[in-house]
């Protein structure tokens, strides 16, 4: 009936718990840093923290993603060491250190078997408007555009609307033009990746990512007939580049010091054109 | 004394889940007031475009989405769920439900983002082949959610059929009632609060689920008027933007969350109110 | 027109039983269609190897630990306070305001969207109690996700446990306490684990919580303030992203794995302890 074995086996159960839980609870070693930030810089921080750790086995560096304000929040409160943005700092979020990193041009994509390779700006604008919505008129298919864009706040998707949308648009007094609306109906999706796997999926889709995410199942889009690559991108020959940044909170010291200045370096740079970037030195 | 104290301490412990939850509401609230304030109420749920960026603050659109998505989501759970439950609990041969039960509770745990996950790679290719469109829709959203909560719906129903004492039952037989009348007549009026419970359950994870929703229901940002149509609903639209939005986005996205909370405490309360025992 | 109730039973009896198959086709294709492609995945590097360029090469052995580490987390932090807060009310008070109160708290916190107590959770652990992105705050956060299904299992757990068991112990001069721990909880023991394992389930499986609190870091975590990615949120990187789709495949096949042990173990343990019991 009322068993001691059993009360003794829920003891042991919680000891076998308590023993698997992390070994020690003591923070991690000085050398270690936490990078945080926009998506689109992740996997290029990433490779750089591999190619880094490889050479200095006794640091330690974990990349997160969450977004570029995640990023600049865990930056001001120093929970992170270096945060990573792919958009420009809003006035209020000022006062952190900005080390640009790298060039990034963001194609226009589609499906490799949508026949359509060229556009112009205003052609551009207007498809992701919903003012053209039939490959057609673009001189494709018989069939429907199915835009898809980022989300409100994506700094790929802020850089677009001031380099794409607002392209041909009536200019205010200030000489700014005012963007054209993304359609209400396109796609939304959270990150280059998703966009570009659905791009590759559907032939009837469109959308927009880093060009170093380009595979072989979609194709660059000639924005205006100049393709993205890295002349036309450093000359500025291509319309829509952006930078990356990294950001301290102060100067960086220690580990973070190290690591932006290898991501500055020679080699740095060329992991990051190797990457599908393009160097900012 | 010693015993006074234990007593005590227990009081604080149960304490606990209450201490949380008005936590948890103040810092959602807290971030989610003042925008709500300085949009206005009626502005905020009732207006249908949504460019933080540029100071437009409409949620309508997702409030309908999610309601949508939700209703269709229950209504494919509940009929599938208690279908299944009814044929387990009086049709079928025990052995054959001492089998499926146990596997139907295992689906149960499978991570709603591999249902998303099926969805993405089976289900939106095939609507866009079918239907045309997109893909991304309600549609997509709805069946993936219904499918998620079925092993719940199932499990839960079944359950509450089964504790009908079999008194019920035999009684019913006696007069001479089929199994159908029987099951109709009295085991389902019988059963109905373990049912209901089991809707509101599927109900509450259909209408929470986040990443499975995003991963399949395209998140544009129109009034979902028709089932093809790709929708946006309040749970994701917090996940989708959280990452990038600071100052009043934010705020707008907490104030989502807001909304997101008062929705499913009416939901629930109305739930509880059609489970009320008829008198 | 009026059919003879057993014709009516006969119809009833098909359509049931076709949406009985239908339901049941749909569930066993989701696992056959993820073991199908995941299956071959599976290698001992790709269970025991470290992630390479972000999880397109190599194995996933961190978030395996890592969905270890903060499940039990997870349960170590929820089952005291659920199993307590249950005592309590099953215990120690009759119905109240109080017990109303709890009642709803716990009924309340069950309702809570995971992606609401994500939001929660990086507000108050990550960022004001400078947890950073980590283990503990992963931890944390879910445990207060599955402490309704936690109170609310041991409860039903310990009214079940017959009340003369109580007497007994009382009549032999043990006081509440004792009663409690030497004859209560042990009888309620399976009642409260299934709870506690249907907990650790929703932590293995959760994905929203977990980005937002335990971050999505690939590297090995070492201790409790150490951030990390658990399998589930790997899937849905490695899905998403696009990185690579049968090392989703694979890591999703794993979940499912992982979630049938757990089950199994579940079962186990319970049939082991009620027999023990009579």
């Amino acid at each position: 009936m009322i068993t001691h074995s059993s009360s003794r086996g829920l003891a042991r159960l919680f000891v076998v718990a308590a023993l698997l839980l992390p070994l020690g609870c003591s923070r991690a070693s000085k050398t270690a840093i936490t990078l945080a930030g926009s998506t689109s810089v992740e996997p290029f921080a990433e490779r750089l923290a591999e190619l880094y750790t490889r050479a200095h086995p006794d640091a330690e560096i974990s990349v997160q993603g969450g977004g570029s304000s995640a990023g600049i929040r865990a930056c001001q409160s120093r929970i992170c060491a270096i945060g990573m943005s792919s958009r420009e700092l809003t006035p209020e979020e000022k006062g952190l250190v900005e080390i640009p990193i790298a060039h990034d041009a963001i194609a226009l994509i589609v499906n490799a078997r949508n026949p359509v390779r060229v556009m112009t700006l205003e052609q551009a604008r207007d498809v992701f408007a919903g003012r053209i919505r039939n490959w057609k008129e673009l001189g494709g298919p018989n069939q429907r555009i199915t835009p898809i864009t980022r989300e409100e706040g994506s700094g790929t998707r802020a850089s677009f609307e001031e380099k794409v949308m607002v392209a041909g648009m009536p200019k205010d007094k200030d000489g700014k033009a005012n963007p054209a609306a993304f359609a209400p109906d396109a796609l939304v999706q959270d990150s280059n990746g998703s966009v570009r796997e659905i791009v590759a999926s559907d032939p009837a889709a469109i959308g927009y990512i880093s060009s170093g995410l380009i595979d072989e199942r979609v194709a660059a889009i000639l924005l205006g007939g100049v393709a993205p690559t890295e002349a036309t991108i450093r000359s500025g020959r291509y319309p829509v580049v952006r930078q990356f940044l990294f950001l301290t909170n102060g100067e960086a010291t220690g580990t973070a010091k190290a690591f932006i200045e290898y991501v500055l370096s020679d080699s740095g740079q060329r992991t990051l054109t190797e990457e599908g970037l393009t160097r900012i030195k | 004394m010693r015993e006074k104290l234990i007593e005590k301490g227990l009081l604080l412990v149960a304490f606990s889940a209450v201490a949380m939850i008005f936590l948890i509401a103040y810092l959602i609230f807290r971030e989610g007031v003042p925008l709500v304030a300085k949009v206005g109420v009626w502005d905020f749920i009732a207006s249908t475009r949504w460019a933080p960026s540029k100071g437009s603050f409409g949620i309508l659109p997702m409030i309908v989405g999610s309601l949508e998505v939700t209703l269709l989501a229950v209504i494919i759970g509940a009929t599938l769920g208690l279908s299944c439950a009814m044929f387990l609990a009086e049709f079928a041969p025990r052995w054959s439900v001492r089998i499926l039960k146990p596997m139907i509770e295992l689906l149960a745990g499978i991570p709603s983002v591999v249902y998303g996950f099926i969805g993405v790679v089976v289900l939106i290719p095939f609507i866009r082949r079918t239907f045309g469109g997109p893909g991304f829709s309600v549609l997509a959203a709805a069946i993936i959610l219904g499918i998620m909560i079925l092993p719940t719906v199932i499990a839960i129903s079944l359950d509450a059929l089964n504790a009908v004492p079999p008194l019920y039952k035999e009684g019913s037989l006696a007069l001479g009632a089929t199994r159908w009348q029987t099951l109709h007549r009295v085991v389902l009026p019988a059963a109905r609060s373990g049912i209901i419970a089991a809707f509101i359950l599927g109900m509450g994870r259909a209408i929470g689920e986040t990443m499975a929703v995003i991963m399949v229901a395209g998140n544009a940002l129109t009034m979902p008027t028709s089932l093809l149509q790709p929708v946006r609903t309040l749970t994701s639209n917090i996940a989708l933007e959280m990452g990038y939005a600071s100052g009043d986005h934010q705020a707008a996205l907490f104030a989502t969350g807001m909304v997101l909370f008062v929705i499913i405490a009416i939901l629930n309360t109305i739930a509880l109110v059609i489970a009320r025992p008829r008198t | 027109m009026i059919l003879r109730p057993l014709a009516w039973q006969r119809i009833v009896w098909f359509a049931l039983a076709a949406m009985t198959l239908f339901t049941l086709v749909v569930l066993f294709f989701i696992i056959g269609f993820i073991t199908s492609k995941g299956a071959h995945v599976i290698t001992l590097k790709f269970l025991f190897g470290m992630p390479e360029r972000m999880g397109k090469e190599g194995g996933i052995l961190p978030t395996i630990i890592a969905t270890i580490y903060i499940s039990l987390l997870a349960i170590a932090i929820a089952t005291p306070i659920g199993v307590g807060s249950a005592v309590y009310l099953c215990e120690y008070t009759r119905e109240s305001p109080i017990t109303r109160v709890i009642r709803f708290g716990a009924d309340a916190l069950a309702g809570v969207p995971s992606i609401i107590f994500g939001l929660f959770g990086f507000i108050l652990f990550v960022i004001r109690l400078r947890m950073g992105w980590s283990l503990l705050a992963g931890g944390l956060t879910l445990a207060f996700m599955i402490l309704p299904t936690i109170i609310r299992t041991s409860e039903e757990a310990i009214r079940a446990v017959p009340y003369n068991l109580r007497e007994v112990s009382y009549s032999l001069g043990g006081a509440k306490s004792q009663t409690i721990v030497r004859v209560v909880l042990p009888n309620a023991l399976p009642g409260i684990l299934t709870g506690v394992i249907l907990g650790m389930g929703r932590s293995v499986a959760e994905t929203a919580v977990v980005i937002f609190t335990a971050g999505s870091s690939l590297l090995m975590p070492k201790s409790l303030f150490d951030p990390a990615r658990t399998m589930a949120v790997h899937f849905y990187i490695l899905a998403r992203e696009g990185l690579s789709m049968e090392r989703a495949y694979g890591t999703a096949l794993l979940l499912i794995i992982a979630i049938l042990l757990i089950n199994v173990v579940a079962y186990l343990l319970m049939y082991r302890l009620t027999r023990k019991m009579r």
